[in-house]
């Protein structure tokens, strides 16, 4: 006990009468007794309580003194605690701005004057769309825009990009995925032919995977997938997790991961090598499914005002539909005023191929599939299947090129654009904004000669009336049913029988047909079998014996 | 989230590639002070966007007293003009569901929606079909589609709010924030209305909790297990999206007592979660 206080309590004690000084005195006696397991004494610690009250003068000190009271508690517990320092745990923030940092920096050796003669960079304008974004209400938040600018450029530093645009965001449970869109200037895209070869190999392993799969499903032959370059595979697209982490190339689509995604309904994690569980079996990862979606989102999504694009007039149309496939900016082109834009559809073209339902931008006959092509004995017995059908198949014709989105198929009664003007209050510098209403998360915004399109959203589809599961496959034979495998019936007690007899009475009338030397000869043959018998007996036992020996 | 915090939280949930252009952010830091005062709120919360087909909803909450309970939900077209929504009964909360199409954009418009379900009956497998008709308007449903995503996916951290003895619920004046571990988990942050599975709980696992702070649903206790997506953007600003309202995102920066949840979507409930995760 105190001192102090066994000296307060003994003058208490002491005087006879209790006057009020003295009923105050032990009072205080009594709220200097420490706690004995805190150590902590009433009277410091009001008197602490009231120093931070007076300090901070907080508003309506009353409500929260209980908490008042406790955090004062706990300052004096943090200061006496330990002289022991925790060890700072390395936080994903300083991890990530460790690895941004690379974004900031000057490259050694680049001269900024030397950067501007560079006349052509692939390089987008980021900064302007991220304000031309923010008037249509779509955006990441201007920092954020910036970062993946500077994304943007160490991927065009690295790798012979012939053209380059931020494509969008996509959205997962576990992290993001930025991406880009580039297309390689023409023959150098080399480096990453052995990448290519590796990833023939392992589709390879996979159609070996799949080959139960397949045999279920006889009538659908291997669609082949386009060429880098062409159709669906016309831009190769870069992922990363967050600006400033390595960019990721995504492996080529195939028509097969297209019309599997087609039926399929599901989140991204943020893992490209995360296998996708679903009914039906997609083929591949998630770096394969992400493809896939961007395939898919890119062609409804794409679009640009109407004129902007021109088909290429190439000299000698001797291939029509390679001709229809490439398209050049006009240069004629002015704008369209942009009332018009946000009030019709029309004046918004597709600039991207439709993928048709076989799962490829152009058309391929599969009867007439070159027999170089084909690998498999397997695919061969099919051909020859498809080649003696009659009837050639209907091609597959979509959309052309530059068909201007009001004539777009409706979904569930919903219209699958809407246009508008960023501002109503100022329309003279407002600029049109388009939205997909099917791809919720695709935009697309033009003002004077300046357009682009942007995906930040899910991956996902709007589903309408409601996502329905595919029903599963039925149930897979394991053999074809056929005379050779089929189980006879069984034969009676009384048809052996009958069998047995009439066996009988052939041998009888042969014996008594042949004459007795052969008889005889049957005899000799007998007695060979039991001497052979007798032989095959003596040499197991002299084995026996020699094991006996060995142990 | 708070409206006089708007303008530098709307950056933190952009995330999800929506904003709200520098015309309507300005538009509703006049307005909304206006409709503060005009109806004598003690805050004015911005709630979200819900975008329909010709023109979009902005959703602004204003509080009285209470924090959670006697909540008045407004909507715009430009954030200027601000319009009462109707209340809601169950009955109505329920139909919403039903709709499936987007929103129109007009909030006279009526729905009129009838579907037939078939309904099997044990063994004897008899079909008896159900004929549900719906028949509501456009107003009517935006305010039920306001009541649902408040009920089901409004998200406060742990601490943010506390019930009074009298039962009110208030700020939290000495909230500090999660730490940095304590928001890495779902077990952290709560459902910000009337709770449901807390009355169901057992004495032995309620009897950790601080009834003062704890009188609101955790979000790890949703089925199906996998409804939010926790991430860290940026390294250090936890971002919480529902994937059950895709659209609605919540943000904390750690260790400071920000936090606040937006909805921008087209107001359509994922009802096909299971087969996605």
């Amino acid at each position: 006990m105190d001192p102090q206080v066994q000296e307060l309590q003994e003058e208490a004690r002491g005087a006879g009468e209790v006057t009020m000084e003295l009923a105050a005195k032990s009072f205080k006696a009594f709220m200097l007794k420490r706690s004995s397991k805190s150590n902590l004494n009433l009277y410091d610690h009001l008197a602490r309580l009231l120093t931070k009250v007076m300090d901070e003068r907080p508003r309506d000190a009353v409500d929260i003194f209980e908490d008042m009271s406790q955090e004062v508690k706990r300052a004096e517990l943090q200061d006496t605690q330990s002289t022991v320092r925790d060890a700072t745990p390395i936080s994903t923030a300083a991890a990530l701005a460790e690895q941004q940092r690379a974004l900031f920096s000057q490259r050694v050796g680049e001269d900024p004057a030397q950067e501007e003669d560079l006349v052509e960079t692939p390089l987008p304008n980021v900064p302007e769309l991220t304000f031309y974004l923010e008037q249509a209400g779509v955006g990441l938040g201007k920092e954020e825009m910036h970062r993946i600018f500077l994304a943007l450029k160490q991927l065009v530093d690295t790798q012979p990009l012939q053209r380059c645009r931020f494509w969008g965001k996509i959205l997962g449970t576990e992290s993001n995925y930025f991406v880009a869109e580039g297309e390689f200037r023409e023959g150098e895209d080399e480096e990453d032919e052995a990448a290519e070869e590796e990833e023939r190999k392992a589709e390879h392993d996979m159609d070996a995977a799949n080959r139960l799969h397949k045999l279920a499903d006889k009538s659908l032959p291997v669609v082949p997938k386009e060429d880098k370059g062409t159709g669906a595979n016309k831009c190769s697209y870069f992922v990363c997790r967050e600006p400033g982490m390595p960019w990721v190339r995504l492996p080529s689509v195939t028509p097969a991961q297209i019309i599997a995604a087609r039926q399929i309904c599901k989140f991204f994690t943020g893992r490209l090598d995360a296998p996708i569980a679903s009914s039906p079996p997609f083929p591949g990862n998630e770096a394969n499914y992400l493809r896939a979606q961007i395939a898919r989102i890119s062609a409804s999504t794409q679009v640009s005002p109407l004129g902007f694009y021109q088909f290429a007039e190439e000299e000698g149309e001797e291939d029509e539909e390679a001709a229809r496939g490439t398209l050049e900016e006009n240069p004629d082109f002015e704008g369209i005023p942009v009332s018009e834009m946000a009030e019709s559809l029309s004046t918004w073209v597709h600039h991207v191929p439709h993928i048709l339902e076989q799962g490829r931008c152009i058309w391929v006959n599969l009867a007439e599939k070159p027999e170089e092509d084909l690998e498999d004995e397997e695919e061969g017995e099919e051909e020859k299947e498809k080649e003696e059908e009659p009837d050639e198949p209907e091609p597959e014709v979509g959309p052309p090129l530059l068909t201007p989105v009001s004539e777009d198929a409706e979904i569930n009664k919903t219209p699958p654009w809407t246009s508008k003007m960023s501002s109503t209050l100022v329309s003279q510098f407002a600029i049109a904004v388009l939205r997909s209403n099917l791809w919720p998360g695709a935009y697309s915004f033009a003002f004077k000669k300046k357009f682009e399109n942007i995906y930040v959203g899910w991956g996902l589809k709007f589903t309408g009336e409601g996502y329905n599961p595919p029903a599963p496959p039925p149930t897979q034979q394991a053999y074809p049913s056929g005379p050779e495998i089929t189980e006879d019936l069984e034969v009676g007690l009384k048809e052996k029988q009958g069998v047995k007899s009439t066996l009988e009475e052939q041998r009888e009338e042969e014996e008594s047909e042949e004459a007795e030397g052969e008889e005889e000869e049957e005899k000799e043959e007998e007695g060979e079998e039991e001497e052979e018998e007798g032989a095959g007996e003596a040499e197991e036992e002299e084995r026996e014996e020699n094991e006996e020996d060995e142990d | 989230m708070d409206s006089d915090s708007l303008r530098y939280s709307l950056d933190l949930v952009s995330g999800c590639g929506l904003t709200l252009s520098c015309e309507q952010r300005a538009a509703l830091q006049t307005s909304l002070l206006i409709l503060k005062r005009n109806y004598k709120f003690s805050r004015v919360l911005f709630w979200g966007k819900i975008l329909g087909l010709r023109s979009d909803y902005f959703i602004a909450h204003g509080i009285t007293e209470d924090e959670m309970r006697n909540r008045k939900t407004l909507y715009s077209f430009n954030c200027v003009d601000w319009h009462l929504l109707p209340p809601v009964t169950e009955a109505q909360l329920a139909e919403v569901s039903l709709l499936k199409e987007h929103f129109k954009g007009d909030p006279s418009y009526e729905y009129e929606h009838t579907e037939t379900r078939g309904l099997d009956e044990g063994d004897e497998a008899v079909v008896e079909e159900i004929t549900v008709s719906v028949k509501m308007t456009e107003e009517t449903r935006l305010a039920a589609t306001v009541f649902n995503i408040d009920r089901e996916v409004s998200v406060v951290p742990r601490g943010a709010f506390i019930k009074t003895p009298s039962g009110r619920v208030q700020v939290n004046r000495c909230f500090e924030g999660l730490s940095e571990s304590e928001a890495r988990k779902l077990s952290s942050y709560l459902h910000f209305s009337e709770p449901q599975h807390l009355k169901k709980k057992t004495i032995l696992e309620t009897a950790d909790l601080n009834p003062s702070i704890d009188f609101l649903d955790n979000l790890s206790e949703d089925t199906p297990k996998g409804s939010w997506s926790l991430q860290f953007e940026r390294g250090s600003i936890s971002v919480l999206r529902s994937l059950l309202w895709l659209g609605l995102t919540f943000f904390h920066v750690p260790m400071t007592p920000q936090h606040g949840y937006i909805y921008m979507g087209d107001g359509m409930k994922n009802h096909y979660l299971p087969f996605m995760l």
